[in-house]
Order: structure tokens, then C-alpha cells, then sequence
């Protein structure tokens, strides 16, 4: 369902062009479980983000579920995130003003869908990820932990084909970090493509299939 | 994502940095405070002017010698005619108007009034009976000139309250004689005070009948002859008829102007009003700068939240809706601030109406509207930016807080 093909990205820092990926080649079916790791600076944050469409290709083609990317303007970028994509950071990034309930609610709001809809999906969530108790609370009165189920509750919320994790467990402790990586897991076995990012090769060698990349190219990727 | 999510959105921005949020209400609502206060005492000053000349009488209509347009060669001019006067025959005979209720012929002169060896010259006033209702004026001691025939030259007088205190200080005047050139007149009231208007101060004059004054200046001709019309509604016509029976008495010939109240009022009304409005525009500038400090202070507010708007836009919010939640935010101070400002600028003219009771201090409708109206648009514009800014912004780079 994914498929990169001779992608390129390069940035003008200075008056230097800065190439951070070189001619990616990728292919990804549907329900997939991939690491990318690789040292700091090696491309994997932006390859990341280019998968999420949060950033575009300099050449190369794109294709999600068939369509090319690369040709969508703004508006269909969103739609295609808001739809397809969930994102689940290594700081969380929830809105500090907003309860859990209200920040897993946002991606829907956002998609425009009815309140009854967004509330029965939103208490599903809520007791899915044991959140129960706290529903209610602001991001700053969670721990980690919870803050990371929030974000993955919220990533999941829209039912998205893809769930995009860049260092999730990056900020958490052992304990924690390995119930954030099995709640993920399960998503995996639910159909959902996870794409992680990690420098933890331990984390990264759970996925089934793992990706090695330096210097903005992918370089071993062992058979599965 | 509907309207009521966008505007719960952005209220919940606002409430969630409660000091920006009420600097910026404040200076809008200061802004509509300031034009509602500054037309409300415009308006009030309007209609402080209009109530002070529409004590001069009700529904007058005045009638002058002369005419004040220019309309053509008459016959009467090739034989070096000069416009005939208006006589009290004249006057009189408007009364046969159906629509006329009373009239006040004026004549004016001056001559030197003494009193013992006291000597002043004053302006004398010929008229009857009739000026007292028609121009509201009181009597303050004795009595006002007699009714009766118009053509009747008694030689009675009335002091304005001013020259009865020059003259007689504070004895009686009433009953007194006192020579007014070369007549002698006996003194049967005095006025109450009324000070000046329409040019004249009515506390420095003499009042004798119409006909004495006649004979006093040696002349036949009105200055004036107020009219008091029977109601509103038929003021117009009245000066219509007017206009008909002199014009018939005068052999066909338009040689008098007649002017109604209300054509005078409705000028000093038009000036009034424009002034009320160029006050307000004055008071309108403040809310652009109110404008500026809401961009001002949502420039900020975008640099703050960057990673919130790129955690909307990777949450897939368009460019669209990041501008839409500015809009309602730059929305929601405008009418908040609007709502505060009337608020506020009413019970300023509240205020002000308590310390000058005599100015009926209100602010008009339209300035309030202009008000409200300049305050919204002013917010919304000067969010345009910000809110252009924002939905601009490179996501990755947002999240990342740069």
C-alpha cells in the first residue's frame, strides 16, 4: 500500500544543499510491523515524516493506496492524514488547555464527524487504553505513561491505516515504554501498518521487519 | 470540523491565556466605549440646541418682507418699484387661513427710553397681545400689552427685566411713566427673564403696542409676522395660504418670504448630526489601533502555539481551518469586547447624563451599530495575517517548536 520510489530530499541550509534522504526505495503492504533505525542524522525522522506527508519529496514518487502524493495540494494532504495516518510523537504533543477525552476527540472534530459518534468512539477508547479515571484530567496531571496512551488513543481514533511512531517510548520508562510498545504491537495485529522509529536497536528488533538507514540511504534491510 | 466546534476551540485558546485575552477585550471595548460616549454627547448637544429653539414657539412660521430668490424681471421693477411692505392690514388678514391659530406682527426700532434722568436707548418692539403665547415668553410682574384692536396705539409699555433694573433699580416700575422718543408711556408689566435668542436679548428691550411703534419710527411696514400654525401637520400649508393672500393682497406680486421653523431647525440639525459623526470617526480610530495591538498580540500568540498548529496540521487540519480558528478567536474578542464596550460606553453616558442634567446625553442607534460594526471588522482584518501566518507554517518544523 506504500510505495516510495527514487525519493529524494534535500534542504538548503546555508548556501549548502543538504541531502537527507538519497534515493529511497520502499515498499510497505498493508499490516506490516517496520523499524527504521539508524544513528542521528541518518534521514529516519524525515523519512518518517515523509511517509505522514508532513513534508514532501524533493523527487520521487509517493504512492499511498495507489495514488501519488506528490501531486495532491494542501487540502487533499490533510484529508489523506486526517483519514489515513496516525501520528504518535516522542513528546506526546498533546494540547496542554484540553482533557484526555477532548485531545483523543480532536482528529474527529477535525473530520467534521457528529458529537453522538465522537463520544461513543471516544469512551470506547478511553476504556480500551485504561483511562478511565482519567478522562478528565489535563495532559500535566498524567503520567507518562497515560500521556502516551492518550497520543496513541488519539493516533487511533480515526480508524487509520497507518500509525506513524517516531521514538514513542523515547521519553518513558523501561516499564512503561514496553506497555506503550505492546498496546502498539496489538494495533499491528489489527491490521494497522506501524512504522516505528527508534535508536534502540532492542526496540527495533521486536518489528518483523527492520529497516537500517545512514546518511539518508537505507542500507540493510535483513530478510525476514 | 462545524462552526460550533471552531468556535468551542477557539474559546477554549482564549480561556487558556486569560491575561492576553482581557488586555485585548479591554482595548476593543475601550475602543466602542470611547464612540459610544463621544456621539452620545453629540447627539446630546443636538438635541439640546433643537430643544432650545423649539422653545421659541411651536409650529411658527415666519413671514418677511421682501423675497429672498431671485425670479425674474417683474413689471414692477421697470418702474424703479420697491417690494411693498407688509402692512398690519396684511397681517390681519392671514388670520382668515383656517390653518392659522394666531399671529404676532413685530416691528423693530430703537429710540431712547428715560426715566427721571436716567436715559438709554433701547430696541423698541411694536407688537399685540399675541407675542406672548406665540414666542412662549412669560411676564414677570403687572401685565402684557392689552388684546384688542390691532390698530389701537395705546400708550402702554412693557420692560424687559434688565432695563427695569437699569432704570428703576429696585423700585416698582409698574404704573410708572417713562418717555420713549417722543411719546410718553405708562408701565404695565415686566418680563420675566428670558436671555437671548434668535438674536435678540429679550431682557434689553421695550414691548409697545404695534400701532404706537408705528407712529413712534413714522413707518407703516412689518419687520415680522410670526405666525403660530394650528398644528404639525399643517405647518406647510399655512405657508402655503400665507404665501396666497399676500401674494393676492399684493396685487399678484411675490414680494414676501415665508419661512417655517422647521426648514430653519432641520439646517441646524444637519450641521449638528455631521458634527456627531465626525467625533465618532475621531473615536473610530481608536479601535483600528485597538485592531493593531489584536494582531499585534495574535502574531505572538501564533509564535507560542506553533506546536499546537502543527499538531493540527498533522493531525490533518488544512490550511483552511488553521485560519478559521484565528478568525473565530480575532471573532470572539471583537463581539466580546463590543459587548464590554457598549456596556461600558452606556454607563458613561449615564454618568455624564447625571452630572449635565440639562443634556439629554443618549447614544444614537447608528453609531452604536458603527460602533460594533467597526470593532468586529477591524478584528477580523487585522487577524488576517496572523491567521495566514499560521496556517502557513511547515508542520515538521512547528512540531518541532522551531
Amino acid at each position: 500500500m506504500i510505495s516510495l520510489k527514487q525519493v529524494s530530499r534535500s534542504f538548503q541550509v546555508g548556501d549548502q544543499q543538504v541531502a537527507a534522504l538519497r534515493d529511497i526505495n520502499l515498499t510497505l503492504s498493508a499490516g506490516e510491523y517496520v523499524s527504521i533505525m539508524g544513528p542521528s542524522g541518518s534521514g529516519k525522522s524525515t523519512l518518517l515524516n515523509m511517509l505522514g506527508l508532513l513534508d514532501r519529496p524533493s523527487s520521487g514518487i509517493y504512492l499511498l493506496d495507489g495514488v501519488d502524493t506528490t501531486t495532491l495540494n494542501d487540502e487533499q494532504q490533510a484529508r489523506v492524514r486526517r483519514e489515513k495516518i496516525g501520528f504518535v510523537f516522542q513528546s506526546f504533543h498533546l494540547v496542554p488547555r484540553l482533557t484526555a477525552a477532548q485531545n483523543i476527540e480532536l482528529p474527529m472534530i477535525l473530520a467534521n464527524i457528529p458529537v453522538e459518534q465522537r463520544q461513543l468512539r471516544v469512551a470506547e477508547l478511553i476504556a480500551n487504553y485504561g483511562l478511565s479515571d482519567r478522562a478528565d484530567h489535563r495532559p500535566d496531571q498524567l503520567s507518562g505513561g497515560q500521556r502516551q496512551r492518550v497520543a496513541i488513543a488519539r493516533a487511533t481514533v480515526m480508524h487509520p491505516a497507518v500509525l506513524l511512531a517516531d521514538e514513542p517510548t523515547g521519553n518513558l520508562d523501561q516499564t512503561t515504554g514496553k506497555e506503550v510498545m505492546s498496546l502498539l504491537e496489538q494495533l499491528t495485529e489489527q491490521g494497522v501498518t506501524l512504522i516505528m522509529v527508534t535508536h534502540d536497536p532492542k526496540l527495533g528488533q521486536r518489528a518483523r521487519r527492520q529497516i537500517q538507514m545512514v546518511d539518508g540511504k537505507i542500507v540493510a534491510e535483513p530478510a525476514i | 470540523m462545524k462552526l460550533s466546534d471552531t468556535i468551542q476551540f477557539a474559546s477554549g485558546s482564549l480561556r487558556g491565556s486569560p491575561t492576553r485575552t482581557l488586555l485585548m477585550i479591554l482595548a476593543m471595548s475601550i475602543g466602542v466605549a470611547a464612540v459610544v460616549v463621544l456621539t452620545a454627547l453629540g447627539e446630546g448637544a443636538r438635541h439640546y440646541v433643537v430643544n432650545q429653539f423649539a422653545s421659541l414657539g411651536t409650529n411658527l412660521v415666519i413671514v418677511l418682507p421682501g423675497r429672498s430668490e431671485t425670479a425674474g424681471l417683474g413689471p414692477g421693477m421697470l418702474i424703479g418699484q420697491i417690494p411693498r411692505e407688509i402692512t398690519l392690514d396684511d397681517a390681519e388678514a392671514l388670520l382668515r387661513s383656517p390653518t392659522v391659530k394666531r399671529i404676532a406682527p413685530l416691528t423693530v426700532g430703537s429710540a431712547s427710553l428715560s426715566h427721571n434722568a436716567l436715559n438709554r436707548d433701547v430696541v423698541v418692539l411694536g407688537s399685540t397681545a399675541e407675542l406672548l403665547p406665540v414666542r412662549h415668553m412669560a411676564i414677570g410682574l403687572g401685565q402684557f400689552l392689552p388684546a384688542g384692536d390691532i390698530h389701537q396705539s395705546s400708550s402702554v409699555c412693557v420692560l424687559g427685566k434688565k432695563l427695569k433694573q437699569a432704570l428703576f433699580g429696585n423700585d416698582n416700575a409698574v404704573g410708572a411713566w417713562v418717555r420713549l422718543g417722543d411719546r410718553r408711556f405708562r408701565v404695565i408689566g415686566v418680563m420675566a427673564t428670558q436671555g437671548e435668542s434668535m438674536g435678540f436679548n429679550t431682557d434689553e428691550i421695550i414691548i409697545v403696542p404695534v400701532a404706537a411703534a408705528h407712529q413712534l419710527f413714522n413707518t407703516s411696514g412689518l419687520f415680522r409676522v410670526l405666525i403660530e400654525a394650528k398644528s404639525r401637520d399643517v405647518i406647510e400649508q399655512a405657508k402655503r395660504e400665507a404665501e396666497t393672500i399676500l401674494f393676492q393682497r399684493h396685487a399678484g406680486e411675490k414680494d414676501v418670504t415665508v419661512i417655517t421653523q422647521d426648514a430653519v431647525l432641520a439646517t441646524f440639525d444637519r450641521i449638528l448630526t455631521a458634527l456627531t459623526m465626525a467625533v465618532g470617526g475621531i473615536a473610530a480610530i481608536s479601535l483600528a489601533v485597538a485592531g493593531v495591538l489584536i494582531m499585534n498580540v495574535m502574531l505572538i500568540a501564533v509564535a507560542q502555539r506553533v506546536k499546537e498548529i502543527g499538531l493540527l496540521k498533522a493531525l490533518g487540519a488544512p490550511p483552511k481551518q488553521i485560519r478559521a480558528l484565528f478568525f473565530a478567536e480575532a471573532a470572539l474578542l471583537s463581539s466580546i469586547g463590543s459587548v464590554a464596550g457598549l456596556a461600558l460606553g452606556f454607563a458613561g453616558s449615564l454618568v455624564i447624563g447625571q452630572i449635565y442634567p440639562t443634556l439629554p446625553v443618549s447614544p444614537p442607534w447608528w453609531a452604536v451599530i458603527a460602533a460594533c460594526g467597526t470593532a468586529f471588522s477591524t478584528g477580523i482584518l487585522f487577524s488576517v495575517w496572523p491567521a495566514r501566518r499560521a496556517a502557513k507554517l511547515d508542520p515538521v518544523a512547528a512540531l518541532a517548536g522551531r
